[in-house]
């Protein structure tokens, strides 16, 4: 069967190797670009966010490429986008196609269907459980390290020597990290994209700003739809973290942080869960605050409520721990110009505010 | 004399000044762009060329606004700098212990908070540009009224009316049922300024802390109706300052000085005679189809940008 999934980040690279170890075709959507986001606007309800417009976009042209079956994650909580995989497959129809989109839901929520659904794959192409455990550990294994090397990038840009390095070393990382086929192979990936981004000559003098980077997962995750806010804010020579990456790789490394501590620092501003990634926002924004980062940025899919809701909360947690945070709502526009005046005197808001803290100190 | 040059090119404006040691302002203009940002530049140029005549050495350059990058390129800038940083330099400067500063222009409006001179907090409207200059200019002739006589129309209102100000096409809405039911004209643009000045507080100043002295700038600042209903809402002074509407290009000028250490990289007034043409084209090399600018200079390219990976950007 030709199965294809979201692109979201570089998560395709590993979820390709996935598909094809579970004995399927793998259909890797093209990178999202403006035919994707025609597609998407031009069959999605006009309401709909911006992630939502992006995969139908993505799964379109996946079509296009002969894909048959659509595996996509569902939502839980009150975010409209736990209802989009019923949409999506409601508008392919509609379009006359009869490609099926399976949501994995949380196995917390429901084991039964979450196993099911996991044998309706693996069953016809007779592989085993045994395999299936054993192909899914590899590819979360490539999983990670692919986070653990776009994390590395982002530490490194703001210092590059020359401007565009870093990113040009990435992209060839990411093709070892592709190419790596066995657990050994994708392990001796991990040291070898470890040392190129080591190896970019860089200033380690510079004084860098750190940010770090909240809201809503797809527009975090996928540089198409937030403009690649973490290349540009790293070439104005800010340092930006993510709060979110989809392995928890950083569990291990610093600055992970549990989803209970996140809600733990959000509970004396708001103790409900809201939808979506609404309550990580607040929470990952006082332990940014905490953690002595200079401000956060808080990206958001246009009328996306989670995230709406979780805005004025963070107002008072700059009132309340003094740090600057910019809110980016992201839609269909693909001008950059505004996005850069707003991230320009947003650095410069912060710079300021440094030295004005040391002139204090001395 | 010294003097140090700041261009302000916005969506609807340029405006050019210059500035000596003392941030006296010189000379002062404001040009409507009207989608032709390198021919404004050039028709400023020439304008303060001939203001300043031989009296005045330009020893530094600093652009701001939309096209600042263009204008860096067109003039040999030697400050590029974002328009909110310009306007809170040139803010801090005019009124001393400015704690906020409402700016319109436009297609932006924006609030800067700054504390003890520096800026603390800003905001700018987020994907829609309702209530900035380029709503009123498009009223105003809907109404047949020279954009200049609109806020002197809004004081002359016993009893402005209720509008919709949350989005511009639900205004003019809201205005036309109104004025089909016979409201005078007065009240019907009193109550649009007090729309706007409701949407922009609720939408752009929303949770900050709105501390006098109170500044507002931005070319609509030349619309009294605008004030006034600034001044009912917030219950404090508004200031306008004297260069209200060019305050950019005087922060901007201002950040030259800070920045130029020896010389300047300011190509002289000539510039307004170079023939400089723009162009685009979509680069097929990956999926990201970027759409690259190329600026010429007599048929050679002396710029390029638009491109995510920098292929074309760094080949000028």
């Amino acid at each position: 069967m030709k199965i294809t999934f979201p692109y979201m980040g570089t998560s395709h690279i590993a979820f390709k190797m996935l598909v094809k170890d579970l004995g399927h075709e793998p259909v890797v959507p093209p990178k999202p670009s403006k035919r994707t986001l025609t597609y998407g606007t031009q069959y999605s309800p006009e309401f709909a966010c911006l992630p939502f417009k992006i995969l139908l976009g993505s799964y379109l042209e996946a079509i296009e490429k002969g894909a048959e079956l659509v595996i996509t994650s569902g939502g839980a909580g009150p975010c409209r986008a736990g209802y989009y995989g019923v949409l999506h497959q409601k508008i392919l129809q509609d379009l006359g196609y009869d490609t099926k989109i399976m949501v994995m839901e949380s196995p917390y929520r429901n084991i039964f269907d979450f196993l099911g659904k996991i044998k309706a794959v693996i069953g016809p192409s007779g592989v085993s459980w045994w395999t299936f455990i054993k192909m899914f550990k590899k590819a979360w294994e490539k999983l990670k390290v692919l986070d653990e090397t776009e994390f590395l990038s982002h530490q490194i840009r703001p210092f590059e020597v020359n401007k565009g390095e870093t990113t040009k070393v990435f992209n060839k990382c990411l093709e070892i990290i592709d190419e790596a086929y066995t657990l050994a192979e994708i392990l001796e990936a991990r040291e070898i994209t470890g040392k190129m981004l080591n190896n970019i000559p860089q200033d380690r003098n510079r004084r860098v700003l750190k940010v770090g980077i909240v809201g809503e997962i797809y527009v975090v995750l996928e540089p198409f739809a937030n403009h690649d806010i973490e290349t540009t804010l790293g070439e104005m020579g800010v340092l930006t973290h993510r709060s979110i990456y989809l392995s928890d790789w950083t569990r291990e490394n610093t600055g992970y942080e549990s989803t209970e501590s996140v809600i733990k620092a959000a509970s004396p501003y708001i103790d409900e869960l809201f939808g979506g990634h609404g309550i990580c926002s607040v929470g990952h924004s006082v332990l940014y605050a905490k953690k002595g980062f200079d401000g956060v940025v808080q990206l958001a899919p246009f009328s996306c409520i989670p995230e709406i809701v979780a805005k004025p909360i963070l107002a008072k947690v700059t009132e309340d721990h003094g740090i600057p945070v910019l809110t980016i709502f992201l839609d269909e526009q693909t001008g950059k110009a505004g996005l850069q005046t707003r991230l320009e005197a947003f650095v410069d808001l912060l710079a300021q505010k440094r030295s004005r803290l040391e002139e204090i100190a001395i | 004399m010294k003097g140090y040059l700041g261009i302000d090119v916005g969506s609807v404006s340029t405006n050019l000044v210059v500035i000596d040691e003392n941030n006296e302002v010189l000379v002062s203009l404001y040009i409507r762009t009207r989608g032709q940002p390198i021919k404004a530049v050039q028709d400023g140029l020439k304008q303060v060329a001939a203001e300043i005549g031989e009296s005045v050495t330009i020893c530094g350059v600093g652009v701001t606004g939309s096209a600042r990058h263009l204008t860096s390129v067109l003039v040999g800038a030697d400050s590029v700098k974002n328009e909110i940083t310009a306007h809170a330099v040139a803010a801090s400067a005019m009124v001393p212990g400015v704690q906020t500063v409402l700016e319109i222009g436009g297609q932006d409006s924006k609030i800067i908070i700054l504390r003890q001179g520096i800026v603390t907090d800003f905001a700018m409207n987020t994907v829609c540009a309702a209530g900035t200059g380029s709503f009123l200019d498009q009223q105003a002739s809907r109404l047949n009224i020279p954009i200049e006589e609109f806020g002197g129309l809004a004081l002359k209102s016993r009893g402005p009316v209720r509008i919709a100000g949350r989005c511009s096409v639900f205004a003019e809405s809201d205005m036309i049922h109104k004025q089909q039911l016979g409201h005078n004209l007065e009240d019907i643009i009193a109550g649009l300024c007090e729309a706007l000045v409701r949407n922009y507080l609720n939408n752009v100043g929303k949770g900050k802390e709105i501390l006098p002295p109170v500044v507002f700038q931005g070319g609509v600042a030349a619309n009294i109706g605008i004030k006034v209903a600034f001044e009912k809402a917030l219950g404090v002074e508004v200031i306008i300052p004297r260069y209200f509407s060019v305050m950019g290009a005087i922060g901007a000028a201002m950040l030259a000085r800070q920045k130029v250490k020896k010389k300047t990289n300011f190509k002289g007034f000539d510039v307004s005679n170079f023939k400089y043409k723009a162009g685009s084209f979509e680069c097929k090399g990956c999926a990201n189809l970027c759409e690259v600018i190329e600026i010429f200079h007599d048929e050679q390219v002396i710029a390029r940008w638009g491109d995510r990976c920098g292929k074309w950007e760094n080949i000028s």
